[in-house]
């Protein structure tokens, strides 16, 4: 009998639970969505009230209908494809490049302090700063294209490599190498796995930078690809379909970021 | 039956001199220790701040060499760091990226253990020091004493025949200490290794040491050996007012400060 009423009770405790968890999460996706819709709605209805002139900035179901209509044409695909496919490319040629080159410049102390000025000096020159001469030498296609997106991902990722090697906690290498490991072991048992959290913010910095300067590479000279798009619709004047390919940037972004810090919270899950 | 001999070891390092820009000049960071232990002993290493208890800790590891002397254990010189040794450190120094569980197989690979073994092992060391319910817990999980054991697991678990400690309970609170004390003593019973301790505690030293070694500073000597006369720390429940702890306590207590009052920094 008691146990009877004992269960009765768990189970309409625990369906409160779930009622209790389910509002959790609508009060959650309110908050984070509210702002969102608010500005799709005024964007909506301030050019149908004429407060902002249609033909710049069309309601956002133009823009949305025109999105529809590129989808279905398959234009927009491949515009997108070329994007990607460019991005990726110079993207994943940099992580090739600059991961191992950093953890060995890091691992020696006198290439990390006669090289650190200069890749400093490359960090901070900005990409786009160096797309002409770029265009000059590579010419405008993929080449020069995937090169600019590599050369700009390539230098937080080396920099971050090379300092997380260097910041490893020499305790921890003092306590590895006193269980007597061989220094190819204390390399890839301790220096690679302490320093990934610190080499993923640098993937981390490059997936964004990648975005930035495709688009402007593509805006310059390209014959595919998103920044084309954008810049060949507003040439036309096909302003909603310009507003499409805008969105569609933005889409691909939030995905790259969020791709990246789930890969880099799986990294890091053992950290605080 | 002696497992390690010190003799006459010194270690120089070369640093900035102050008075001339840009120049090096030899620091002596210990001279002449000279001292052995015994088999299975458990012994303290009080001095004071900078005097070189790292350093020979270290020498001992065979982390760096030492500039003049030899260490041996069982009468062979120490030539590199090796399996018959193990150290805990006073900031655990555990790999943040492993399980408590992961930390202990680390040092079993190293020891080149099977690894159909480890498993095994890993429990038996987590449960001797009561943390078989934390095996899959990552350090930032587990708190200041809890980390301490999983790094004397981590070092007993390869079964090394001396113990090196350099001040593994400073970071500890007072309770904790205790605890830790009292289960390091009473693995020291079981497993028979060892042990040198290093500390700064006058009472931790004549509590867990048979022997207490008194260094003094600039450059780090041994000042000298004190016997711990006393049996049975586990049974007596209040050892600390024993009059023969106190007698210890007191002669530690005043070679400890006879070269600080010379130093006249008080
Ligand atoms: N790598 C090094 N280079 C130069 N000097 C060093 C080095 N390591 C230690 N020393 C010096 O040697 C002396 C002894 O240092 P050590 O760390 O062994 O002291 P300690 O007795 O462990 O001190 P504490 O009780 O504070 O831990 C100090 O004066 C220190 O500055
Ligand atoms: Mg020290």
């Amino acid at each position: 009998m008691v146990s009877i009423k004992k269960s009765v009770g768990y189970i309409k405790k625990s369906k409160l639970h779930k009622q209790d968890s389910q509002l959790h999460f609508l009060t959650k996706l309110f908050k984070s969505s509210i702002v969102i819709i608010l500005f799709l709605f005024i964007w909506e209805f301030a050019p149908k009230l004429g407060i902002v002139e249609a033909t710049f900035l069309p309601p956002f179901s133009d823009v949305v209908n025109a999105w529809w209509e590129l989808i279905k044409s398959g234009e927009l695909w491949f515009h997108f494809k070329s994007s990607i496919l460019r991005s990726l490319f110079g993207f994943l040629l940099a992580l090739a490049i600059a991961i191992p080159l950093g953890l060995i410049i890091g691992w020696y102390p006198l290439m990390r302090d006669l090289l650190t000025p200069i890749l400093e000096l490359f960090r901070n020159t900005a990409a786009l700063a160096l797309l002409p001469v770029f265009i000059l030498i590579l010419g405008i296609g993929e080449l020069s294209k995937v090169s600019i997106i590599l050369f700009a991902c390539t230098w937080p990722v080396l920099l971050n490599t090379i300092s997380a090697v260097k910041n490893v906690d020499p305790l921890l290498i003092k306590s590895a190498r006193s269980m007597n490991i061989s220094s190819i072991k204390l390399f890839y048992k301790v220096i690679l796995p302490a320093s990934v959290p610190t080499i993923f913010t640098g993937v981390r910095m490059a997936g964004t930078g990648a975005i930035l300067v495709l688009i402007a590479a593509e805006m310059v000279g390209a014959k595919a690809g998103l920044g084309y798009f954008i810049t060949y619709t507003q040439y036309n004047f096909l302003i909603p379909e310009m507003y499409a390919g805008i969105l569609t940037i933005s889409i691909l972004g939030l995905i790259i970021n969020y791709g990246l810090s789930s890969i880099e919270n799986y990294f890091s899950r053992w950290k605080q | 039956m002696e497992k390690i001999k010190f003799e006459r070891v010194t270690k120089k390092f070369l640093i900035r001199d102050d008075q001339k820009k840009g120049a090096l000049r030899e620091f002596t960071a210990i001279q002449d220790i000279d001292f052995s232990v015994k088999e299975g002993e458990f012994i303290t290493l009080v001095g004071p701040s900078g005097c070189g208890k790292s350093t020979l800790l270290d020498l001992l590891m065979g982390l760096s060499r030492p500039t003049k002397g030899r260490i041996l254990i069982d009468g062979r010189e120490i030539d590199g760091p090796g399996l018959d040794r193990g150290i805990v450190f006073q900031q655990y120094a555990l790999f943040p990226w492993k399980t408590a569980r992961g930390n202990i197989e680390f040092g079993l690979e190293a020891k080149g253990i099977p690894k159909s073994e480890w498993k095994e092992r890993a429990d038996h060391y987590l449960d001797l020091v009561g943390l078989k319910k934390f095996a899959d817990r990552y350090p930032h999980e587990l708190s200041g004493g809890m980390k301490q054991r999983v790094a004397i697991a981590r070092s007993l678990a390869f079964n090394p025949e001396v113990l090196v400690m350099d001040e593994p309970f400073a970071a500890l609170d007072a309770q904790t200490r205790e605890t830790l004390q009292a289960e390091l003593l009473r693995i020291w019973e079981k497993t028979g290794k060892t042990i040198l301790f290093v500390t700064h505690g006058i009472d931790e030293a004549v509590y867990l040491g048979q022997r207490v070694v008194v260094l003094t500073a600039n450059p780090g000597t041994v000042k000298k050996i004190v016997d711990i006369p006393l049996k049975n720390w586990l049974e007596d429940a209040d050892i600390k007012s024993n009059p023969k702890f106190v007698e210890a306590r007191h002669e530690v207590w005043s070679l400890l400060h006879e070269s600080e009052f010379i130093g006249a920094n008080i």
